[in-house]
């Protein structure tokens, strides 16, 4: 698949001499769900910002579906939506009235039709002669991205959709991203919330101090980075781990029931068939064996605090 | 041209103004009664006439030219100032919108409203003096060359303001004592001679002598440095505009 949006080398320095983003590369494919993971300061939202047009790249370039977007604004613009992470609407316009103008703004002309099915998708079509200031906090939410996708973006920005939102709503996000999927829209969404990443992204990017640490689908990620656990549950309890196990590196765990064992799943060898064997040889009865996959959370918090393991 | 985005942001601040109608047109209205009341009726039956023009209907044209002067500015400053300070403007940067787009936008509207609050006026003045309009087509034209030419002006207050208070500064400090001094209720020519030359560098002179030559045919200044002098005032208001959109200064980072 053609990448729909590229962004080559971008640096954003701003007047104080910062630099939040220091050559950033990235390629995203038409129609997939990436997830950028960063903590707070990351660039995260400069990326985005710089893409949509709010602030100017210092230098590279970014294109979106082959358009650039200083040269050919018009049709780069046209091509995104924007959800951004403050809620910022106008307190005293009607629901249906700040769509209209989303709309209108891109350039497209009125069509009540189109207003009224992405209402109706949102769960907004009650509340659209509603006073926006009248609205709950979620529902603002659901009027941002109602405005985003007024004009029927390609691309959608969600500059994290689900920060300070209750979980029920957040699961009405990941449902709202998964339908628009199906359109074949591409959603790029900014998180601090790994579950969120781990459970809508096709692909993820880590992004600290301005720079993308590594792009890599999410599965393969996890195959990749992931370490796993076994746990070995016993059926008498132990004050130390056996002489004859001390080959393996075993956690004491559970107050003296549980042994635990850790391992790349990767290896070769991961050592589990002998580990089983030895533990049967000192005469331990086993209640449970049970194995445990280390989380995205994991992998994420390694990959920030350790970024030189990876390059 | 985004004609479809001019007309949204168009409808979008006329909502605006229609949302708040009551006050957009009963505060004018009032105050201006007052000036007749005060200035028309009380003040004026014991001035005989300006110029060969009654005092009353004399300042007709500076009112409305007060009037809408100030609510040019203050319609396009706070139409751009507040979507700086609630947030919303990212949706306006990040739409495919040029500069001038967006600028006929907000200054279409605000210059509109005023428009319509200056002809609301005249209509009330109506009830109160005997007009008769020598010039119409010029009136209308001079009403809407002031109207568009101190959005923009408003328009560019609205984009340097950091918060509410510099937002009124300038209509407060710069524009009504310029509007006072412009000769909205007298005629430069009854100032002493140090005061005539002085008067000769308030731009806002020049408006109101034009705008009141199209009422009357008398003027403080020759119609066409009238002309001139506007022409001057939005070009250096466009020029801003355009040189704010090119740099970014205080919106786009």
């Amino acid at each position: 698949m053609a990448a729909i949006l590229s962004i080559q080398n971008l640096r954003k320095s701003y007047a104080g001499g910062f630099e939040a983003l220091k050559g950033v590369n990235l390629d995203i494919e038409e129609g997939e769900i990436i997830a950028l993971l960063g903590p707070n300061g990351a660039g995260k939202t400069t990326l985005i910002s710089t893409v949509c047009g709010i602030t100017m790249p210092t230098s590279g370039s970014v294109t979106v579906a082959g358009y650039d977007i200083l040269d050919n604004y018009r049709q780069a613009r046209s091509q995104i939506g924007l959800v951004p992470q403050e809620i910022a609407l106008e307190p005293f316009e009607k629901v249906i009235n700040t769509v209209r103008f989303s709309r209108g703004l891109f350039g497209k002309s009125r069509k009540d039709s189109a207003v009224e099915d992405i209402l109706k998708r949102l769960s907004l079509w009650d509340k659209r002669d509603n006073q926006i200031r009248e609205l709950s906090g979620g529902m603002k939410r659901r009027v941002l991205i109602a405005k985003a996708l007024a004009h029927e973006p390609r691309v959608l920005f969600l500059d994290e959709p689900t920060a300070g939102v209750d979980v029920e709503l957040r699961k009405d996000m990941w449902e709202i991203v998964e339908q628009l999927r199906a359109d074949g829209v591409t959603t790029i969404l900014t998180t601090h919330y790994i579950e969120e990443a781990e459970a809508i992204a096709d692909r993820v990017g880590v992004i600290n101090k301005g720079d993308i640490l590594l792009v890599e689908d999410k599965d393969t990620l996890m195959a990749r980075m992931g370490r796993k656990q076994l746990d070995v549950q016993l059926t008498t309890q132990l004050d130390a781990v056996p002489d004859a196990l001390s080959l393996y590196d075993l956690r004491l765990a559970d107050d003296g029931w549980t042994l635990s064992y850790s391992y790349d799943v990767n290896a070769e060898r991961t050592g589990i068939t002998k580990l089983l064997n030895d533990v049967q040889e000192v005469g331990l009865q086993l209640r449970d064996v049970v194995t445990r996959q280390s989380s995205l959370e994991d992998i994420f918090v390694s990959l920030v605090n350790e970024p030189e393991e990876v390059a | 041209m985004n004609w479809a985005a001019i007309r949204a942001i168009y409808v979008f601040e006329m909502a605006r103004f229609f949302r708040t109608i009551a006050q957009s047109l009963i505060s004018p209205v009032l105050s201006t009664s007052l000036y007749f009341v005060v200035f028309g009726a009380a003040i004026g039956s014991r001035i005989d006439q300006v110029e060969g023009v009654s005092y009353g209907a004399f300042i007709v044209p500076g009112l409305i030219m007060l009037t809408v002067m100030t609510q040019g500015i203050s319609n396009a400053s706070f139409g751009i100032y507040f979507p700086k300070f609630i947030g919303t403007i990212y949706e306006l940067l990040s739409a495919p919108v040029s500069f001038l787009e967006i600028v006929m936008g907000y200054v279409g509207a605000a210059a509109t409203k005023a428009m319509f609050i200056g002809i609301v006026i005249l209509t009330t003045s109506f009830f109160f003096v005997d007009i008769e309009i020598q010039n119409p087509a010029a009136m209308i034209a001079f009403l809407l060359l002031t109207c568009i030419s101190f959005a923009l002006f408003g328009f560019i207050i609205g984009i340097w303001a950091g918060n509410f208070e510099q937002l009124q500064l300038v209509p407060l400090l710069v524009v009504t004592p310029l509007v006072f001094l412009g000769g909205s209720f007298y005629s430069i020519s009854m100032l002493p001679p140090v005061w005539q030359t002085i008067s000769m560098f308030n731009p806002v002179v020049y408006l109101i002598s034009g705008f009141r030559w199209a009422f009357f045919g008398v003027e403080d200044v020759p119609i066409l440095t009238s002309l001139a002098a506007i022409a001057l005032f939005t070009s250096l208001c466009l020029g801003t505009v355009w040189w704010i959109f090119k740099t970014g200064w205080r919106i786009r980072q």
